[in-house]
């Protein structure tokens, strides 16, 4: 067939820029382990919300003005009077919440399968890094809104610094640009959350996933499948990219929309967790709204640096709490990988963790009182406990023994057997047993013996079921 | 400066303490689709609230559009003398002259229902009560000291409070001593539409957004059917 002027033009570019090269390397064939489960859409899904967030957020800076005066006010016309501006807003402020969840059911769920032990080290600290990029983008564009909580849940964190000593004054004056939280202090926060942090953040999704596909995703069963490979090099247990876990995260995708879509249509506040109701009044320097709590994500480690009564040795605590995540791979002495095949303290201790991480995060909503300060340090010490003392509990883990493989592989041993078996069965087929009869001389001598005739019926059934197997390889 | 922020810290580490009491708020009922009392309550807005309170995230065009009011009508019946419909619901009293009245600039109210909720409103604007030694005379059982005067102690007229002694324990019932133009009935249905007003300023989307939802979810119920047959068509030769 002639070539169009279309496929010409097509082929000039892919003959000086290697699209094909890169997409046939991460997607058709880049080979992932074929059990991936429910944990596993979190990853693609997280790309789909920083996508959301991008493109929502280029569209809100079109009509928002970081200004102290006119901020509020942009951000309820963009809400009233820019044509489907709600949709936008809510899909930035949805996001945001939307992001955490997702990022900390992917963080989740690498703890659980061992997906930061060796060789994925670099691709756990690479996330552990998008985290606290993400955690600084969330808390600047907190600030954007310029409502009272806005203003005073970063005039409580910003202090935060002042509690270092010798510099932590200045070091807080310098962040803020002015003595409190002002219009020099919205201004930088603009700039850091629409350009400086997204581009820090891209750059390190980008390294997250050229480590991931350096060394190949884990799975549920924590084994390698670069271990076990079929004649032509694929990995037994792994299938293509794409299609296969494209369009399994098509199915992901729609599942979470769907929760996406009646959050922005039907509940934007979440009941004031992803809008909180306070933030519906201006900021005003002088009025201290009467309980200044964090939006939801940052409630846990929030709820970490109230329970230290020092303020700051809880500054210190609450940067430890971030800090020992990013020392995982080093902490967890097991060599097993996932929770599958591992011992029982290491269940315990994470579901103890988990329950202790959701505890603190809903202590972190909560006005402070005797009761609450009290489970706050013990599920303190618990969060702490399960990493700093993972080095002891998970040396001498009584584990499972991990299969090598998912798939069963035949050797050409076994391979030669099955064939051998099956012979006798395809001649028995192909050829049909018929009586002879023959006289030799006289009639009185007829005999009659069997004899083996090629059997056109049962020929043309066998090649019929080679055809319906060679077709449906094609498929 | 830096004892000033250490307070603000401590202020913001002990907070609850400082926290209302919790009285228990009566339910507003809230409906969105009725035009009727939206429609009596933006009037009610602009005879009762504008003269202090301003709305401006929002115009009268935008009300007359959402509550199916004809924009003649608006102008003549509901917005008041000498306003253009495509003005925002600005107040005439002058800054300055609210600080030195109250204390205060009246709050903004286009946001009120979202950040105090229709429940808190319904209750706060019932439960004005007096107090013959407060500086206005009266004083509120939902928001304690509050600046505001009761606006509408002609139509609901005054009343007092009473502590009462139940099993469960001590709680504070207001009587009506004098009635107002009102009666108690009609009264609650005024603070009613009012509220439901400032509910549907608070956003104007909002049944928009509840209608564009339905399709939107229907829409992502049918591509997940597709995409999921999609998937197991791909996926029937993995094993």
């Amino acid at each position: 067939m002639k070539p169009t002027r279309l496929t010409e033009c097509g082929n000039w570019v892919l003959e000086r820029f290697p699209v094909t090269k890169f997409w046939n390397d991460h997607m058709a064939h880049y080979y992932a382990p074929k059990n991936f489960n429910f944990w596993y859409f979190f990853g693609s899904l997280a790309l789909l919300v920083l996508v959301n967030q991008i493109l929502t957020g280029i569209l809100l800076t079109m009509n928002y003005k970081p200004d102290a005066k006119l901020a509020f006010d942009s951000v309820e016309y963009i809400m009233r009077d820019v044509p489907w501006g709600w949709l936008v807003r809510y899909m930035h402020s949805t996001g945001a919440s939307a992001f955490f969840i997702v990022i900390y059911l992917h963080m989740f769920r690498g703890i659980m399968y061992g997906s930061f032990k060796h060789p994925r080290e670099l691709i756990w600290i690479f996330g552990m890094l998008i985290f606290l990029a993400l955690m600084a983008e969330a808390f600047m564009g907190y600030l954007l809104p310029w409502g009272q909580m806005s203003y005073w849940g970063a005039q409580v964190i910003i202090s935060l610094f002042s509690a270092i000593p010798v510099i932590g004054d200045d070091l807080s004056l310098w962040i803020r640009g002015d003595y409190v939280i002002a219009d020099a202090t919205l201004n930088r926060f603009f700039a850091f959350h629409v350009i400086a942090v997204p581009l820090v953040l891209l750059m390190l999704v980008f390294m997250h996933l050229v480590a991931l596909h350096e060394v190949g995703s884990n799975n549920p069963d924590g084994i390698e499948i670069k271990e076990s490979k079929d004649p032509w090099g694929h990995p037994v247990d792994g299938i293509p990219f794409h299609p296969y876990y494209t369009v399994k995260d098509i199915v992901g995708v729609a599942v979470f929309l769907l929760f996406f879509a009646t959050v922005i249509f039907y509940m934007p506040e979440m009941g004031g967790y992803f809008l909180e109701h306070a933030n519906f009044i201006p900021a005003d320097p002088m009025k201290t709204p009467e309980h200044i709590a964090p939006v939801w994500y940052f409630t846990p480690f929030y709820s970490i640096l109230r329970a230290i009564p020092d303020k700051f040795a809880g500054v210190i605590a609450m940067g430890s709490s971030i800090v020992v995540l990013f020392l995982l791979p080093w902490l967890d002495r097991c060599k097993v990988k996932s929770i599958r095949y591992r011992g029982g303290i290491f269940k315990k201790a994470l579901f103890l963790f988990v329950i202790s991480f959701l505890a603190l995060g809903y202590l972190g909503t909560q006005p402070v009182t005797p009761v609450a300060t009290t489970l706050a340090r013990l599920f303190t010490t618990i969060y702490f406990g399960f990493f700093l003392l993972m080095p002891i509990y998970t040396r001498w883990e009584k584990t499972k023994p991990v299969p090598r493989s998912l798939t069963k592989v035949h050797s050409l041993e076994e391979q030669l057997h099955t064939l051998e078996e099956q012979l006798p069965a395809l001649i028995q087929e192909i050829t049909e047993l018929k009586p002879v009869v023959t006289e030799i001389g006289h009639p009185a001598f007829k005999s009659s013996f069997f004899s083996r005739r090629p059997n056109p019926e049962g020929m043309l059934n066998v090649i019929r079921r080679l055809a319906k197997k060679a077709k449906g390889s094609l498929d | 400066m830096k004892n000033l922020i250490v307070l603000l810290l401590l202020l913001t580490l002990s907070f609850g303490v400082a926290a209302s009491e919790g009285i228990e708020l009566q339910e507003a009922d809230i409906d969105l689709s009725d035009n009727a009392s939206l429609q009596r309550g933006a009037q009610h807005f602009v005879t009762y609230c504008l003269g202090c309170h301003s709305a401006k995230h929002i115009r009268y065009l935008r009300i007359a559009l959402d509550l199916g009011v004809d924009q003649k009508k608006m102008l003549k019946d509901i917005a008041p003398e000498g306003a253009s419909i495509y003005d925002q619901l600005h107040s005439a009293m002058n800054k300055h002259d609210a600080e030195k009245w109250f204390g205060t600039q009246p709050p903004d109210l286009s946001l009120i229902a979202r950040s105090r909720g229709a429940d808190w409103l319904y209750t706060y604007l019932k439960s004005y009560y007096i107090e013959p030694n407060s500086p206005r005379g009266v004083n509120n059982l939902v928001f304690e000291d509050t600046a505001m005067p009761n606006p509408l102690w002609q139509l609901q007229g005054e009343q007092h409070a009473e502590s009462r002694k139940t099993i469960w324990g001590e709680y504070t019932k207001l009587v009506i001593e004098e009635p107002g133009t009102l009666s108690e009935r009609e009264f609650d249905h005024f603070v009613n539409d009012l509220v439901n007003f400032l509910v549907y300023v608070g956003e104007p989307v909002q049944l928009e957004r509840e209608r564009i939802g339905k399709y939107v979810i229907f829409f992502l119920i049918m591509f997940l059917v597709i995409a999921y047959l999609l998937k197991k068509e791909y996926w029937k030769d993995v094993h």
